[in-house]
């Protein structure tokens, strides 16, 4: 019995290993093209020669360091108050107010049936009032991205939560004793560091490439700059669009290496104490 | 200890004599024009070195939908910077004229509203209670008809509607129904949908004119881009510089000093004006009534019409609306002048009436028409 | 020692006020959620709603919702749905797969991290440049096309369909997939390899553990993803209207026009009304999607 399971497990992986080969190849073929052809093109001179120029023209454009230290500081800032705003909220909802569960699930997702350049005009009168009564600078624009990103953090976190096992695991923190900031911080979270950290890779994706809310607001972000710097001719605006891309990936690999670092240390701790009893019984 | 100390109290206060009497002598050297807001010309505001100095304490400039690459707009912001020291934020570069009127609407009386608007002739006239009048120093230069009579709104700058295309990629365009022939198939695209752009429209009404349409009515047009769908040759992308430079889009129905523009990607750009259907456009220029820095847009005016701004729009391509003028006084930039495309016959421009038509029926048309 | 029925612990922490009652706390809870999506999320959309019932010059209307029912935004309603549908179940297919395909491997590994934040940009990356990705690549200047062209395989020999509804799927699927690995990954960590060992000592396949096993757990997950494919490709603008620029066959390009012409056929009234038949839309999309997950819930 043991030894016909073995040779199924080796069949089972060894397909599985195939499916991924395949699947991996098509994607990478899928999405590695366009963007080649994009590099391609950002660096094909006015002859069909090969020149940097587009790219080094970008480093000599003042007003960029500006709009990329606004944009990175905003995606800090929206992505940080997601969490706050939206972990809390959803484990409490699971926990305590099922019933609530389709509400916040469909506010979450109304920020994305309503095209940005219209829900921009119902912000108009809150931007207006904020502009003159507390501040007019740009980090203003954290509260509509916190809106903006809801429906994507949401359906991240909600896949995580939806893993694991929210009420066992509180009842079993408040049972020896925990404080609801013990059970969010020191149980939960820790429990969907993965769904926490791709609903951040999310936001902070989405706050570099916004650009219709900061530009009908008047307001000077990453994109908005880019396209200003892009329509110097074609050539600097391919450049700008795949060094956006560029400088997004390599922010989103980096945090995705601080949240790695942080899991292993988390989840060795968590599989060396659940090592114990179980290991001990064999089959 | 005590010496030192001493030292520094009197150097202090040789520097603060020194930074009143400068003050002091810039005060009483020139007046300042404090009613900039409602200032109807130069010389109501004090006269031009009152403007410049009530401009330069204000100290910025909102401008709204100036792309650099717009009939030289880049040179002129610099220019303005350079020559003033006022600096200039430049928002939502690929904004329609209805954008930037969508935005004195909305930002109202704020620090971010923009201070002076370009354009179309459609939106101007329609928005006329957000400007405030205003004579630029050379006023009696524009013509009457391009002009609004109290100074709400006068023209700038304009240009004929052309085909621009890629000699290397496409054969020479003689006449508007080339086009219709087969080597052109999958490469010519408009500038924008006419149902929302300017330029869009007056092509539509320049293949109009060369079908043997009128001004008054935009059907023939209408029906010429019909003709080229079904044969395969309208590609309804966007068509940017990009789409341009990479041969997806060789043959553009744009205004000849943005079309002139893709000479620095393509070497064998070429503009073509058809004889037959010369319809030229001019853009206008417009004072925000709330504008925030109203004495930096009076300044930003008078430096548009200056000889200096008008030649830097000629430099663009574009055909400054003092020109005439400029030509008799000897004033105008003869090498820029010489550049533009050569243009035989009568130019035919739009009436408002007229646009308004043409709108009416493109927006009941054209999506059927293309689809 | 507890009584059969009865928790050991109190999970329920009430503190009885006057009278007795217990008035439960849970409510304060989600006040800072709701505070925060009322001022900045529903006062918008009211904003848009109520000024959906005035003209540009300010007066009471009931016409721009009464032109809702146009032709051209009737056709574009159409055209809208099926584009997001298909490109919400195509996305969420191939994104499914491409999901599992990292899920099956190291889940510290480099690999992960990589295909995890690449994902992230590009699941945001879209508009004209997404656009002039695939015109520069598979257009009809493209270099993918050219290769085909010379090898006798001429794709645009019936029309550029990159310029069409097909060719606008295609490149929504290129943030979509993205979209969906990042948001399904989370649900597919949860499957744990006990539950494949279980099925197969039990004697069952592949098909059944997928069909029975991990299948209905995955479900909600997935149909929840499918929405928000659904929502994100609906109310895309900037990719679509740079591959057709004409015809506004879109409701987004529809609002555009109405918001932003030129020309003198700006509605702005007529702009929110159409936002309000998009949300309209999605809330019903939502009402199904919420009855699908009640069915399916009884399976577990």
């Amino acid at each position: 019995m043991a030894v016909a399971m073995r040779s199924v497990q080796r069949t089972r992986r060894i397909k599985l290993q195939v499916f991924r080969i395949i699947v991996f190849a098509l994607a990478a073929v899928f999405f590695l093209i366009p963007l080649a052809a994009m590099v391609e093109f950002s660096t094909r001179g006015i002859n069909g020669e090969r020149t940097l120029e587009y790219w080094t023209s970008i480093v000599q454009y003042p007003d960029m360091i500006k709009a990329i230290i606004a944009s990175v500081q905003l995606a800090l800032i929206t992505s940080v108050a997601m969490l706050v705003l939206l972990v809390p909220t959803m484990v409490w909802v699971r926990l305590k107010l099922p019933q609530l569960s389709r509400i916040v699930e469909f506010v979450c997702l109304l920020p994305l049936t309503i095209p940005a350049i219209v829900l921009v005009t119902g912000l108009f009168p809150m931007y207006i009032w904020l502009g003159t009564n507390v501040s007019d600078s740009i980090l203003t624009l954290a509260f509509a991205y916190v809106v903006l990103v809801l429906p994507y953090c949401y359906r991240a976190i909600d896949a995580g939560l939806g893993a694991i096992d929210v009420k066992t695991l509180s009842e079993a923190a408040r049972s020896l004793g925990a404080s609801w900031l013990t059970v969010m911080w020191r149980v939960i979270v820790p429990n969907i560091s993965n769904a926490i950290l791709n609903a951040t890779l999310l936001s902070v994706a989405l706050v570099l490439g916004e650009y219709t809310v900061a530009n009908v607001l008047l307001y000077s972000n990453l994109q908005v700059e880019l396209v200003h710097l892009g329509r110097a001719n074609a050539g600097v605006s391919i450049a700008v669009a795949v060094a956006s891309l560029m400088f997004a990936f390599v922010l989103l690999v980096g945090i995705a290496f601080v949240g790695g670092r942080r899991r292993r240390t988390q989840s060795e701790a968590v599989t060396n104490l659940g090592k114990g009893p179980v290991q001990g019984s064999a089959g | 200890m005590k010496f030192a100390r001493l030292t520094r109290h009197l150097g202090l206060a040789v520097v603060a004599f020194v930074v009143v009497t400068a003050c002091g002598s810039t005060s009483s050297g020139t007046a300042t024009c404090s009613t900039a807001k409602t200032a109807t010309s130069a010389s109501a505001c004090g006269g031009m070195d009152a403007l410049v100095a009530a401009a330069k304490a204000e100290g910025k400039l909102n401008v709204i939908a100036l792309p650099r690459d717009w009939a030289n707009y880049g040179a002129i912001l610099d220019g303005f910077t350079a020559k003033y020291g006022i600096a200039i934020t430049s928002d939502n570069p690929d904004g329609s004229s209805q954008d930037e009127v969508n935005a004195v609407q909305q930002l109202g009386t704020t620090s971010r509203a923009p201070d002076v608007l370009d354009v179309g002739m459609a939106v101007a006239l329609a928005n006329l209670t957000l400007f405030a009048p205003y004579k630029v120093a050379t006023w009696s230069d524009i013509l009457e008809t391009q002009k609004e009579p109290t100074g709400l709104w006068f023209q700038d700058y304009g240009g004929f509607m052309s085909i621009g295309y890629d000699s290397s990629k496409v054969p020479a365009i003689t006449t508007m129904d080339d086009l219709l022939k087969s080597n052109y198939r999958g490469k010519v695209a408009l500038n924008g949908n006419p149902k929302q752009a300017n330029a869009a429209l007056n092509g539509v009404m320049m293949a109009n004119l060369a079908s043997g349409g009128t001004l008054d009515d935009i059907s023939k047009g209408v029906d010429f881009f019909h003709r080229l769908k079904q044969a395969g040759t309208f590609v309804p992308v966007q068509a940017t510089t990009a789409t341009v430079k990479n041969g997806t889009t060789p043959v553009v129905f744009d205004w000849d000093y943005l079309s002139a523009a893709h000479g620095k990607d393509v070497p064998a750009w070429k503009v073509f004006v058809p004889n037959n259907a010369i319809l030229g456009g001019y853009y206008a220029q417009a004072i925000n009534k709330n504008a925030p820095h109203p004495a930096a847009a009076r300044l930003w005016e008078e430096y548009l019409y200056s000889d200096e701004g008008q030649n830097l729009w000629l430099k663009g391509l574009a055909r400054p609306v003092r020109q005439a003028a400029m030509e008799k006084s000897g004033k105008v930039d003869k090498t820029a002048a010489a550049a533009l495309p050569a243009v035989s016959g009568t130019p035919k421009f739009m009436s408002a009436d007229q646009a308004t038509a043409a709108k009416n029926y493109v927006v009941a048309h054209w999506d059927a028409a293309i689809s | 020692m507890t009584v059969a029925g009865t928790p050991a612990v109190a999970t329920r922490v009430g503190r009885p006020l006057l009278g007795g009652r217990r008035f439960s706390l849970d409510w304060v809870g989600v006040l800072p959620f709701f505070a925060y999506v009322g001022i900045f999320l529903l006062l918008p959309t009211a904003v848009v709603g109520i000024g959906a019932f005035f003209n540009a010059d300010g007066s009471f209307t009931l016409d721009n919702y009464a032109h809702l029912s146009r032709s051209y935004v009737f056709k574009a309603t159409i055209t809208t749905t099926l584009l997001s549908l298909v490109t919400a179940l195509g996305g969420a297919f191939f994104g499914a797969l491409l999901a599992y395909a990292i899920v099956t491997g190291n889940p510290h590994g480099m690999l992960r991290r990589l295909v995890v934040s690449a994902s992230g940009v590009l699941a945001q990356f879209g508009g004209v440049t997404l656009a002039f990705a695939f015109i520069a690549s598979i257009g009809s200047a493209g270099f993918v096309y050219l290769f085909a062209q010379s090898h006798g395989f001429d794709y645009y020999a019936h029309g550029i369909w990159l310029f069409e509804l097909s060719g606008v799927a295609l490149v929504y699927l290129y943030f979509q997939i993205p979209l969906m690995v990042l948001v399904f990954l989370p649900a597919l960590d949860g499957i744990k390899p006990q539950w494949r060992e279980a099925t197969e000592s039990l004697g069952g396949n592949t098909w059944h553990y997928w069909r029975y096993i991990a299948g209905p757990i995955l479900f909600p997950s997935f149909i929840g993803a499918v929405l928000l494919l659904f929502a994100n490709s609906f109310s895309a603008y900037a990719t679509v209207n740079a591959l057709i620029n004409q015809g506004s066959p879109v409701l987004s390009q529809q609002i555009a026009a109405a918001i932003s012409s030129e020309v003198g056929a700006a509605e702005p009234g007529f702009a929110k009304a159409i936002a309000i038949e998009m949300i309209v839309i999605v809330t019903v999309v939502t009402i199904l999607y919420t009855l699908l997950q009640r069915r399916t819930a009884r399976w577990l």
